[in-house]
């Protein structure tokens, strides 16, 4: 059984980047998220720098699964959405857990997608997905390219849909992209991959 | 368009390896239990700082020029630091925290474990000042970096990270009235802060993986400093802040940190969850 965007079962997380414009994207992706989506999902999203209440709330309002801003070094756990917290970078680290960091900004930025996607890359290599939403600088450009040199899946808001589309397009300049998607489409490639991934699971 | 970056080399475990490898022996500092994920980036940057194409290259510049190596450890550490960090923090001192040491002793002494370029060490000042009992007080304040324990000393700051501090100091204080500026002298585009406050601070070099428990103290901070480091190097640095504390002393960890997966747990209790300050209970 293949679905539309041919994917297969051997996905272990999905790295999500958005700045500018992209809440309400996000926010339609999370409430459709399937409750029981087996991966674990990093989201990267520029936010207010000082605000340290309230983002985490605000996107969990209409997600289908719990949003948590991790502290350092909490186990990563199949299933769950990690937000990187105010005005610190959000990385993987070897041992399949999360670190913080407040080094600083990257592209203006902290947290920096850069910072989350390469390190994500490095951490599942070709078990990644990262998908990069709309935005108004080219943090995350850099990390798509890593995510695939390392033979992961890229996935980015399609421009023409973006309400900003500096970052879709500064990715798309920077690597090969194997998929532009609207947001509905990136709800059906989630479903896919949720489906993909329970159903063909190894036992 | 953006021109795709320039391809570079992948910076490998075994490299990194070898780097720490010769710095251990050569300067007795110990980087390999340092988080993967900052460790490897904060390299990458100094790579491309002096604009060296491998790790090699770097560890043959540190082997051969050891002059290089104190501007190494200034570059590989992190030091990005805000005063009055986490404002609600400083609150939850105040309000509780100094007063609950001070209802049963007449002195606190508190240890700044990583204290960067001393805005931490200024905000203690300045709250303490304004409880009235920085006379009581003293004050430890220590980082491994060389440099920047003497621009902690200094506590000469770029006058434009003042808008910064300055919120963060409203914040805490709750009284649009109060003016942090008042603390500071003006010197060209620095602000220099009232050396009178920090009579009762001794700043010096102290490394929290290798160095050894100096003092106990009825209040250790170690804002921002473990996250650098891996879990394992996390539970060697907490057993010895545990032993740097007094019993019912406190340890404050930065605010994305927590004890719940580390060994030393159970000899703490939560004061406060939300700022992360913890009671030691037990030796
Ligand atoms: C991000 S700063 C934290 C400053 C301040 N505590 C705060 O929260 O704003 C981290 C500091 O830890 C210091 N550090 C790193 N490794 C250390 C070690 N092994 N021993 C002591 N200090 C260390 C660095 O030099 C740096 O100044």
């Amino acid at each position: 059984m293949v679905g539309k965007y041919k994917l297969s079962n051997k996905y272990k997380a999905v790295v999500i980047g958005g700045s500018a414009g992209s809440f309400q994207g996000i926010t339609q992706i999370l409430a459709s998220l399937p409750k029981d989506f087996p991966l674990p999902v990093f989201l990267c999203l520029h936010r207010l720098k000082h605000v340290r209440n309230g983002f985490v709330e605000a996107l969990s309002i209409k997600s289908s699964k719990p949003v948590v801003e991790p502290h350092d070094k909490e186990p990563i756990k199949r299933g769950m959405v990690y937000l990187a917290p105010a005005n610190y970078h959000l990385c993987l680290e070897l041992g399949n857990s999360l670190a913080l960091s407040t080094e600083e900004l990257a592209n203006n930025s902290r947290p920096a997608i850069d910072h989350t996607f390469e390190t994500a890359a490095f951490v599942y290599r070709d078990k990644l997905i990262g998908i990069l939403l709309s935005g108004a600088n080219k943090d995350g450009a850099y990390g798509m390219a890593k995510v695939k040199e390392r033979g992961g899946l890229t996935v980015v808001q399609d421009p023409a849909e973006s309400m900003i589309d500096a970052m879709p397009n500064a990715a798309l300049a920077a690597t090969k992209i194997d998929w532009v998607l609207k947001t509905e489409e990136i709800i059906s490639f989630l479903g896919e991959l949720d489906k993909v991934t329970k159903t063909l699971a190894p036992a | 368009m953006l021109p795709p970056p320039p391809p570079e080399a992948d910076i490998e475990i075994s490299d990194i390896r070898k780097l720490t490898d010769l710095i251990r022996q050569k300067y007795g500092y110990e980087f390999k239990d340092y988080a993967m994920s900052s460790f490897k980036r904060r390299i990458r940057r100094v790579l491309d700082l002096y604009k060296y194409k491998t790790v090699d290259k770097l560890v043959s510049v540190l082997d051969s020029n050891p002059d290089f190596f104190e501007e190494f450890i200034s570059e590989i550490t992190v030091n990005v630091t805000e005063m009055f960090r986490d404002p609600t923090f400083w609150k939850v001192l105040r309000e509780q925290v100094v007063p609950n040491i001070l209802l049963n002793h007449d002195k606190i002494n508190i240890w700044h474990a990583g204290c960067s370029s001393g805005e931490e060490v200024v905000s203690m000042n300045i709250m303490l000042h304004e409880m009235g009992v920085l006379d009581k007080a003293r004050l430890f304040a220590t980082d491994l970096d060389n440099a920047i324990i003497e621009r902690a000393k200094r506590s000469t700051y770029s006058a434009k990270n003042m808008d910064l501090n300055r919120k963060n100091y409203h914040r805490y204080s709750g009284q649009p009235e109060t003016n942090l500026d008042s603390y500071f002298k003006e010197v060209g585009n620095e602000v220099v802060f009232d050396k009178a406050l920090l009579q009762n601070v001794t700043y010096r070099r102290h490394d929290l993986v290798l160095g050894n428990v100096f003092s106990k103290f009825d209040l250790v901070l170690c804002r921002n400093v473990m996250i650098y480091f891996n879990q394992t190097l996390q539970n060697g640095v907490l057993s010895r802040l545990h032993e740097s504390l007094f019993k019912y002393g406190y340890l404050a960890i930065g605010s994305k940190e927590s004890l719940i997966w580390c060994e030393i747990a159970n000899k703490f209790i939560v004061v406060n969850n939300e700022e992360k300050i913890y009671k030691k209970i037990k030796d």
